[in-house]
């Protein structure tokens, strides 16, 4: 793991220095909340789905050891080479030797957030192997050397004419070409390239079915089937909780899956892989990395439901205005910040707080996981645990100090009235952080409490 | 051996046993209320659909929509013709990559989302669905379900080694959310249904 660099409050500021992109970036992602909303309401169904995809899943994680065994039986059975990976190492490894094995120095990958968690592409840089992301968005955030800043829009955060310089710099397009169609002509041409030279492949996997050993990718692109159809070698990546029990849940999952993440109808395609074609080697990687920790954790265990549409990050307020990449996580967002903390709780102990605990991820969630109620309890363990920070220690003491006493509590009040009346400056300055990227309020003349006593007798 | 860890840590931490759901209903429409949503959503997502009486309807359409490209192949016995070819399989993939157009029969299609369902054996080779410039699909109108729950229920226990829903020609929003058609794989998508 690399050593953490900043904290999300750190991180924001970064971002927030540029007002006029916070707001192009808040308000494209509320867009793909609104198309979101339009498409959920056209079915009015759509609760019932919710809820019976939550409950599909309570039925996966409350027996997902025996579908485990049933699925990898099947699996093998359908001719699938099947690993288990007890960590992020050992998937790295996994993925590593298939590739040695076969003398291929070369990977055409689509989109994974599970390799992301588990830093593949610098695992197998370091061992001198190339890998080229082929989805678009990570192509771009990989040319420019960037994690991706959202689970399903990976480069979300970059405008037109930033990747129109990455592309002039690294796939020879003209100087200054900004236009969408052209760039992504230019993407196409270099990465349909890439595809027809790569003799090994690795995909992500979006469903894996107990039932009958297959798993299921949805693309927009095509690039995981234009990848793993023409490699030599398959090899698929999925988190052990991936698994659904059987293949017509199918049915409830990819309604809710794209219509959650961008609006549409269904992904362009819901790809099933039963077995390998003919002459090709198929891997299918199982990963823990944490999971089976969080299954332990009964406030916690409902986060292992998450099907990874991000809808929980384009709703959230402080999401679109902080960024992907002030998470600080693979998985940004509400998501990410209920599932890192498991992983490495004093790395990660400022992701819960970032929150308002509004409760509109959960609103969205298509497994209906509650998640503001886990943010809200990863807090209490993270301070009980002794990890907040101690400006966050020292003044939730003296909050605690001032409710508890009326008295102080008056005197306080009155004493805040007075600075921000007489000497704003003492509080409008930057040293303190609710001052940035606002204004204070203006100062009532009473409390409410001295206007209680003089108006309701 | 992590796979036994793996399984041990999960049985002593998965919660008793949660009873799944039962089955969502399934919806009955009239065929043509079918074929008019089917054909809106697939507009809307960038395909183009044409209507037809019958059959043989279909051949004169193709051949005047892409006259200019130069490899047709058909994995449709009936289409196949002087100026479109039939399929031949060669097992090296790449061998397709010069491919304009591919014409598809698909026996499954979905009306709320207008994806069509193939199975490998219906694609001649796994790769060219999506390694063609341009798809074409042909789909009898009997063939057009509700939903995605009709039409797993229809797919049941079916044995196949891939399959896939295919809704739309192939594309991407990731520069700034712009929808682009022709991401990798193909640029449009062509449907025929007929009655």
């Amino acid at each position: 793991m690399s050593a953490p660099t900043k904290t999300h409050p750190e991180l924001s500021a970064v971002f927030n220095k540029d007002e006029e992109r916070v707001n192009w970036h808040d308000e494209t992602l509320w867009w793909i909340r609104q198309k979101r909303d339009k498409s959920a309401n056209s079915i009015p169904e759509w609760e019932v789905l919710r809820e019976k995809a939550s409950q599909i899943k309570s039925n996966a994680l409350s027996n997902l050891a025996g579908y485990l065994v049933s699925f990898e039986e099947k699996a093998k059975a359908n001719g699938i080479i099947v690993h288990w990976a007890a960590d992020a190492q050992e998937h790295n490894q996994i993925v590593h030797q298939i590739l040695q094995k076969h003398g291929i120095r070369q990977l055409v990958k689509s989109k994974s957030m599970l390799t992301e968690e588990c830093h593949l592409n610098e695992y197998l840089e370091k061992q001198g192997l190339e890998v080229i992301d082929s989805d678009l968005g990570e192509r771009i955030v990989q040319l420019a050397k960037e994690p991706p800043s959202h689970i399903v829009l990976p480069c979300i955060h970059k405008k037109k004419e930033e990747i129109g310089d990455l592309f002039h710099q690294y796939l020879g397009v003209a100087a200054g070409t900004s236009d969408p169609q052209i760039l992504t002509e230019a993407a196409r041409v270099h990465l349909r390239e890439t595809f027809l030279t790569r003799k090994a492949a690795l995909t992500g996997v979006n469903f894996a079915i107990a039932e009958t050993g297959e798993f299921v990718v949805c693309t927009n692109e095509g690039n995981a089937d234009m990848g793993a159809h023409l490699a030599d070698v398959h090899i698929a990546c999925m988190g052990i909780e991936k698994i659904i029990p059987k293949r017509k849940h199918l049915g409830v999952f990819l309604r809710l899956l794209a219509r959650s993440a961008t609006g549409q109808p269904i992904t362009t395609y819901s790809s099933h892989f039963k077995k390998p074609r003919a002459g090709q080697e198929m891997h299918l990687v199982l990963v823990d990395n944490g999971r089976t920790i969080q299954m332990g954790r009964e406030d916690f265990r409902a986060s292992l439901k998450c099907i990874r549409c991000g809808a929980c990050m384009n709703t959230c307020p402080v999401y679109r205005r902080s960024g992907g990449h002030s998470y600080h996580n693979a998985i940004s967002g509400p998501i990410g910040a209920i599932l890192a903390p498991n992983l490495d709780r004093e790395k990660y102990a400022d992701l819960p707080f970032a929150s308002t605990l509004c409760g509109s991820c959960t609103n969205v969630c298509p497994v209906k996981i509650d998640i503001h109620q886990q943010l809200y309890k990863w807090r209490q363990v993270i301070v009980q645990e002794g990890y907040a920070t101690s400006a966050k220690k020292m003044s939730m003491k003296i909050m605690n100090y001032t409710l508890s006493s009326p008295g102080v509590y008056r005197t306080a009040g009155k004493a805040g009235r007075w600075v921000l009346k007489y000497i704003p400056f003492a509080v409008n300055n930057h040293f303190n952080p609710w001052y940035k990227q606002r204004d204070m309020p203006e100062v009532p003349k009473e409390s409410f409490g001295e206007w209680y006593k003089k108006n309701v007798k | 051996m992590s796979r036994d860890k793996i399984l041990a840590a999960l049985r002593q931490n998965q919660p008793e046993l949660v009873p799944l759901p039962a089955a969502m209903p399934l919806e009955r429409v009239e065929i043509l209320e079918l074929q008019a949503k089917f054909k809106a959503m697939a507009e809307g997502i960038g395909s183009t659909v044409h209507l037809v009486d019958e059959f043989a309807a279909i051949h004169p359409l193709i051949t005047a929509r892409f006259s200019g490209e130069k490899r047709i192949v058909s994995t449709i016995k009936e289409l196949v013709s002087a100026g479109i070819p039939a399929f031949e399989f060669d097992s090296d993939p790449h061998s397709y990559e010069d491919v304009d157009v591919a014409i598809f029969k698909s026996n499954l299609g979905v009306a709320e989302n207008s994806a069509l369902w193939l199975t490998e054996d219906q694609m001649g080779i796994r790769v060219l669905p999506f390694i063609t410039q341009h798809i074409v699909m042909v789909v009898p109108l009997s063939a057009i379900v509700p939903d995605m729950h009709t039409a797993y229920q229809k797919i049941g226990e079916a044995e196949y080694d891939f399959g896939t829903f295919i809704a739309g020609p192939s594309k991407t929003a990731d520069i700034e959310q712009s929808l682009i058609l022709g991401a990798h794989g193909p640029r449009s998508m062509t449907i025929f249904i007929y009655a």
